[in-house]
C-alpha cells in the first residue's frame, strides 16, 4: 500500500553518523521527485553523543512534522529514550535496529524488528552503519537505488572512488536486509513532481533561506558573531557576500555586530546581523541607537528555548516579549517573524525592504525549528523587491536629516554627498540633528518615529490567511507554529468543518484594522504559540480589541507543537 | 551600495578648506579650561592641512564629554552609544573604504566599557584613526575614577580613599594588542597635534592616538601636565620590541609619534565576482 507521507527518525550516538544519513535520505527522496523535512535533535555534546534525525518524507509540500512516526531506525539504542518525547509512536509504528529497543519506544509501538546494522556494516569492506541505515530506510519508503546512488556519489565523491564504492555497498547491504522486513507502507510515486526539473524544487534550510533573504533584499555587510541555533545564517552569507561585492565581518561579541552593522548602514550599505536570545539581548541598547538615529538595520533573532542559556539547541518562541517591548524608551520598531522554511526568505527579504524604506530597526523572529530544519520545498521565487532607501537628490544649505515630513520618512544623506553632513545622534535631537533636551524637540521627533510606521500601508504581506470565509471559529497564531496550525486547519476542512486561520507575519507595528477585518463573523479564536507564558496571547490582549472569545493555547518548547494538538484543543472548545 | 560623488576640493583647486571651514558652529557643552578644545582646534587644522572635504570624513563617538566632539564639525559624524564607537566605525570603513574614519573617545568611553572593542579594533587593524581624550576620570557623570586614574587619586566619587588598583596602560596594550600607529599629544598644544594627528590618518591601518586632555573641573592637578610633557626623547620605532621596551617605562608625559608598524590594514575586496544571485542559488537545486 502507498502513503501520501512516511516518518521516520533515525538515531544513533557517538559520531554514528545519523545526520548524514538522515541528509542524505532527505536528498535522494529530493531527486525522486518528492517533499520533506528533517529536523535535528541533539544532545549538547559538541560532537558525538546521541542524535536523532527526524524526517518527513511527502508527495507533496510539507509545512510541519506528523503527529507519530511510523519508523524508528535505531543504529543503537544508546541514551535514545532522552529522545523519547520528541519521538511519539503508536500500534502502527515499526521499530528497526539491533536487540531490543529502550522499552519507552517498544511498549509504545505495534512491530519491532531486530537488524543489527552496526553488523552489516562490518561484512561490506570500509562498511559504515550509518549508509546501512540509508539503504534500510530507503528500501522502506520505496527510494530508487539510482536516487541514493546519486546523492552518494556527490557526498562521498570528494573521498575517492573507494569511499563512493564502500558506501554504495553500505546502502545495498541496508536494502538486502529490509528484505526481511515485514511489509510496511511505501511513498506515493509523485507523477507530477517527477515531470519537473530538479530547479524546481530546493533542499534548504531555513537559517540558509534567511541568508538567501537577505542578499535578495539588498543586504551587502553583515557583521556576526556565532551563536547556535543562528550560526547557519552568518556561514552562508560569509562566502555569499564577497561574490555579491559585499562583505562579513566576524565581531568580537554581538554589542560590536549590531553596532558595525549600524556604521554599514549609516555608510549606505543594507545591514544585518544574525544571532540568538542570549545575543539579541546584548544587543538591545544598540537597536534603540538605531531606532533613534534612524539607521535602518535588520537583526535575525533564530529563537531558541529561554531564559538565559536555556535550551541552545531546541526551538522556542520565547524572544516575542523582548523583541517587542525590549528596548528602553519608547522605540518604535519593526517586528516581523517567517511562517515557513520557505518564507524565511520572503521575511528577510521584506523585513531588509521595510527597514530601508521606513529607517529603523527590524528584528526577524525566526526560531530552531525553521532555521535548523532542512526540507525539499518548491523553489522559492524571488519577488523583486529590493531595498530602496529615500537619499537626498539635491542637498542644500537647509537639509535637515531628520526633517519632519508628512509620511514622517526623512531623505537620509551618505556620507560622501557633498551638502549632506550631518551627526547622527542617540540624543534626542533637533530636526537638522542637533542634541537636545528640548520636550518640543524630543516629542516631535517621537511623533515622527511612531507615524512613520503606523502610517504605512503593510499590505496583506501583514499575515496569512486561510480556511473558510464564514467560519466561526479562527485559529491565529505567529510564525513557525503555523506550520501546525495549518494542517490542523486543513484536517479539519476535509472533514467539513469551517475553520479559519490567521498567522501573523508582521507583529510591530500592531495592524488592528487588518486583525478586525479577517475576524469578520468569529466568534471563537484560539491562540497558538510555542511559550511557556503566553506571550502572543498577551500581546493581542493588550494590543488589539478582539471581539470574541478568545482561547489561549500556549505551549513551552523544545516539544514540537503538532497538528493533533491543535486539533484536540479545537474540538475540546468547540 | 550607493554611489557618491564627493571629490577632495583640493583636488578641483577652486577651493582652499580653512580650519574654521570645518567647525559646525555648535557650541560645545564643555567646561571652561577643557583639554577637549585644544583637540577641536587640532582636529580642524589637521583636516585643513590635509584638505579634505567634509563629506569625505566621517567622525564616530561614543558617549561621554569628549564624544561630543563630531557635533562640532562639519563632517558626517555619529555620536552613537557609550564603548562602541569602534565597532561602528568598523562597520563604516569596511563597507565604505573611500571615507576618512577618525574615532573620537575618552578613556572611559574607549578603555572600560569599550575595552573589548580596543583590543579587537587593534587587532582587526582597519584603517581608522582613533583619539582617545585622557583626562583620568569620568567628566559627564561628574567625577569618577577611570581605568586610567591614580590608584591614589581620592576624589572618584565611586571611591573614596582611591581605586588601590594599578591604571591600565592604553599604550602598551594598544601594541600588544597589533596597534600599527602608537602617538602621544598634548591637548592644550594645538599646534604641536596637527602633524602628529596628520600622520595618524596618513598611516594605513589602526592609529591610536593617546591625547591628554585635562579636566580642571575634577582634577586641577592636570592644570600641570602642560608644564609637565615633552618632546619624546627618541625617534618613532617600527620594531614592536623596543616599542614595547620603551613604552612599558614611558611615564605617560612623552609626546610624539612613539610606534610606527606596517602591517597591511583589514579591508575586504568589494568588487563583485557575480552579477546575479543565480549562481548562489544554483546550490539549493535537488
Amino acid at each position: 500500500m502507498t502513503v501520501p507521507s512516511i516518518s521516520i527518525t533515525m538515531t544513533g550516538s557517538g559520531g554514528s553518523g545519523v545526520m548524514t544519513a538522515g541528509n542524505l535520505l532527505l536528498e535522494a527522496a529530493g531527486r525522486a521527485g518528492w517533499f520533506g523535512m528533517m529536523t535535528r535533535s541533539a544532545g549538547p555534546q559538541i560532537r558525538g553523543g546521541e542524535a536523532a534525525a527526524m524526517l518527513r518524507l511527502s508527495s507533496e509540500p510539507v509545512l510541519a512534522h506528523q503527529d507519530r512516526y511510523d519508523i524508528l531506525l535505531g543504529i543503537d539504542w544508546k541514551n535514545a529514550d532522552r529522545f523519547a518525547a520528541e519521538i511519539p509512536l503508536d500500534a502502527d509504528s515499526l521499530i528497526v535496529g539491533p536487540g531490543e529497543a529502550p522499552a519507552i519506544f517498544a511498549e509504545a509501538a505495534g512491530q519491532q524488528f531486530q537488524l543489527d546494522l552496526p553488523k552489516i556494516a562490518k561484512s561490506v569492506s570500509g562498511g559504515r552503519p550509518n549508509m546501512v541505515a540509508l539503504g534500510v530506510a530507503a528500501a522502506i519508503v520505496g527510494l530508487p537505488e539510482e536516487a541514493v546512488a546519486q546523492v552518494i556519489d556527490k557526498a562521498l565523491g570528494r573521498k575517492g572512488a573507494d569511499a563512493v564504492s564502500a558506501g554504495m555497498e553500505s546502502v545495498r547491504a541496508g536494502m538486502e536486509a529490509a528484505k526481511a522486513l515485514p511489509s510496511f507502507n511505501s511513498l506515493a510515486v509523485n507523477t507530477e513532481a517527477e515531470t519537473t526539473s530538479q530547479e524546481a524544487r530546493w533542499n534548504i534550510s531555513g537559517n540558509e533561506a534567511c541568508g538567501l533573504g537577505a542578499v535578495r533584499g539588498g543586504v551587502r555587510f553583515v557583521a556576526a558573531y556565532p551563536i547556535t541555533p543562528a550560526t547557519e545564517v552568518l556561514e552562508w552569507l560569509a562566502p555569499a557576500l564577497p561574490k555579491l561585492g559585499g562583505a562579513l565581518v566576524q565581531a568580537e561579541d554581538e554589542l560590536a555586530s549590531v553596532t558595525q552593522i549600524i556604521g554599514g548602514s549609516f555608510g549606505g550599505t543594507p545591514s544585518l546581523t544574525a544571532t540568538s536570545g542570549p545575543g539579541l539581548a546584548l544587543m538591545m541598547e544598540s537597536i534603540g541607537l538605531a531606532v533613534a538615529s534612524e539607521t535602518p538595520i535588520v537583526v535575525i533573532d533564530v529563537m531558541r528555548g529561554g531564559p538565559s542559556t536555556g535550551i541552545p539547541t531546541k526551538s522556542e518562541q520565547s524572544d516575542l516579549n523582548i523583541a517587542l517591548y525590549g528596548l528602553h524608551g519608547d522605540a518604535p520598531h519593526l517586528v516581523l517573524a517567517p511562517l515557513t522554511i520557505g518564507d524565511c526568505v520572503f521575511t528577510t527579504q521584506w523585513s531588509v525592504v521595510l527597514a530601508e524604506k521606513l529607517q529603523t530597526a527590524a528584528i526577524v523572529l525566526s526560531d530552531q525549528a525553521l532555521g535548523q530544519t532542512r526540507a525539499i520545498i518548491p523553489r522559492q521565487q524571488d519577488v523583486g523587491m529590493v531595498a530602496e532607501r529615500e537619499v537626498p537628490a539635491t542637498l542644500d544649505e537647509d537639509y535637515q536629516r531628520y526633517a519632519n515630513t508628512e509620511s514622517g520618512i526623512s531623505p537620509m544623506s551618505i556620507p560622501g554627498q557633498a551638502g549632506g553632513q550631518y551627526c547622527a545622534d542617540g540624543l534626542a535631537h533637533t530636526p537638522t540633528g542637533l542634541p537636545s533636551s528640548k520636550a518640543d524637540d524630543h516629542h516631535l521627533q517621537m511623533d515622527k518615529r511612531l507615524h512613520k510606521l503606523t502610517n504605512y500601508e503593510f499590505s496583506s504581506h501583514w499575515a496569512e490567511i486561510e480556511g473558510s470565509d464564514d467560519a466561526e471559529v479562527a485559529v491565529l497564531t505567529w510564525g513557525s507554529s503555523y506550520g501546525a496550525a495549518s494542517e490542523a486547519v486543513a484536517a479539519m476542512q476535509a472533514e467539513g468543518k469551517k475553520v479559519r486561520l490567521i498567522a501573523m507575519r508582521l507583529l510591530s507595528p500592531a495592524q488592528p484594522e487588518k486583525l478586525a477585518d479577517s475576524l469578520q463573523g468569529i466568534s471563537k479564536v484560539l491562540v497558538v504559540e510555542q511559550s511557556h507564558s503566553g506571550q502572543f496571547y498577551r500581546y493581542l490582549r493588550a494590543q488589539y480589541d478582539i471581539d470574541a472569545q478568545v482561547r489561549s493555547m500556549a505551549v513551552p518548547g523544545p516539544l514540537a507543537i503538532r497538528p493533533s494538538d491543535v486539533l484536540k484543543t479545537l474540538s475540546e472548545w468547540s | 551600495m550607493i554611489a557618491t560623488t564627493g571629490t577632495h576640493l583640493s583636488e578641483g583647486g577652486c577651493q582652499i578648506m580653512a580650519a574654521k571651514d570645518y567647525k559646525s558652529g555648535v557650541k560645545p557643552v564643555w567646561c571652561p579650561g577643557c583639554g577637549d578644545y585644544g583637540v577641536l582646534l587640532s582636529l580642524t587644522k589637521t583636516l585643513a592641512e590635509l584638505q579634505l572635504s567634509p563629506e569625505q570624513v566621517s567622525v564616530i563617538s561614543g558617549i561621554g564629554c569628549s564624544s561630543r566632539i563630531p557635533a562640532y564639525l562639519k563632517t558626517f559624524g555619529f555620536h552613537g552609544v557609550h564603548g562602541r564607537a569602534l565597532p561602528l566605525a568598523t562597520g563604516l570603513k569596511v563597507s565604505r573604504p573611500d571615507q576618512t574614519v577618525i574615532v573620537a573617545s575618552g578613556d572611559g568611553d574607549g578603555f572600560s566599557i569599550g575595552g573589548n572593542h580596543f583590543l579587537h579594533a587593534c587587532r582587526r587593524n582597519v584603517n581608522l584613526t582613533y583619539i582617545v581624550m585622557d583626562n583620568q576620570l569620568y567628566g559627564m557623570t561628574k567625577g569618577q575614577a577611570s581605568p586610567t586614574s591614580a590608584p591614589d587619586w581620592e576624589k572618584g566619587k565611586l571611591t573614596p580613599g582611591g581605586t588601590g588598583i594599578n591604571p591600565f596602560h592604553p599604550l602598551v596594550v594598544g601594541l600588544a594588542s597589533g596597534a600599527n600607529f602608537i602617538a602621544r599629544v598634548s591637548g592644550t598644544d594645538a599646534n604641536g597635534a596637527v602633524p602628529i594627528l596628520k600622520q595618524a590618518i596618513e598611516h594605513p591601518g589602526f592609529s591610536l592616538v593617546h591625547i591628554l586632555s585635562p579636566c580642571i573641573t575634577y582634577n586641577r592637578d592636570q592644570l600641570e601636565w602642560k608644564k609637565q610633557v615633552r618632546q619624546a626623547p627618541v625617534e618613532a620605532t617600527s620594531d614592536p620590541a623596543q616599542a614595547a621596551r620603551r613604552l612599558m617605562t614611558d611615564d605617560n608625559l612623552n609626546l610624539g609619534v612613539l610606534y610606527k608598524g606596517n602591517r597591511k590594514p583589514y579591508q575586504p575586496d568589494l568588487k563583485a565576482q557575480v552579477d546575479s544571485l543565480e549562481v548562489l542559488e544554483e546550490q539549493f537545486a535537488v
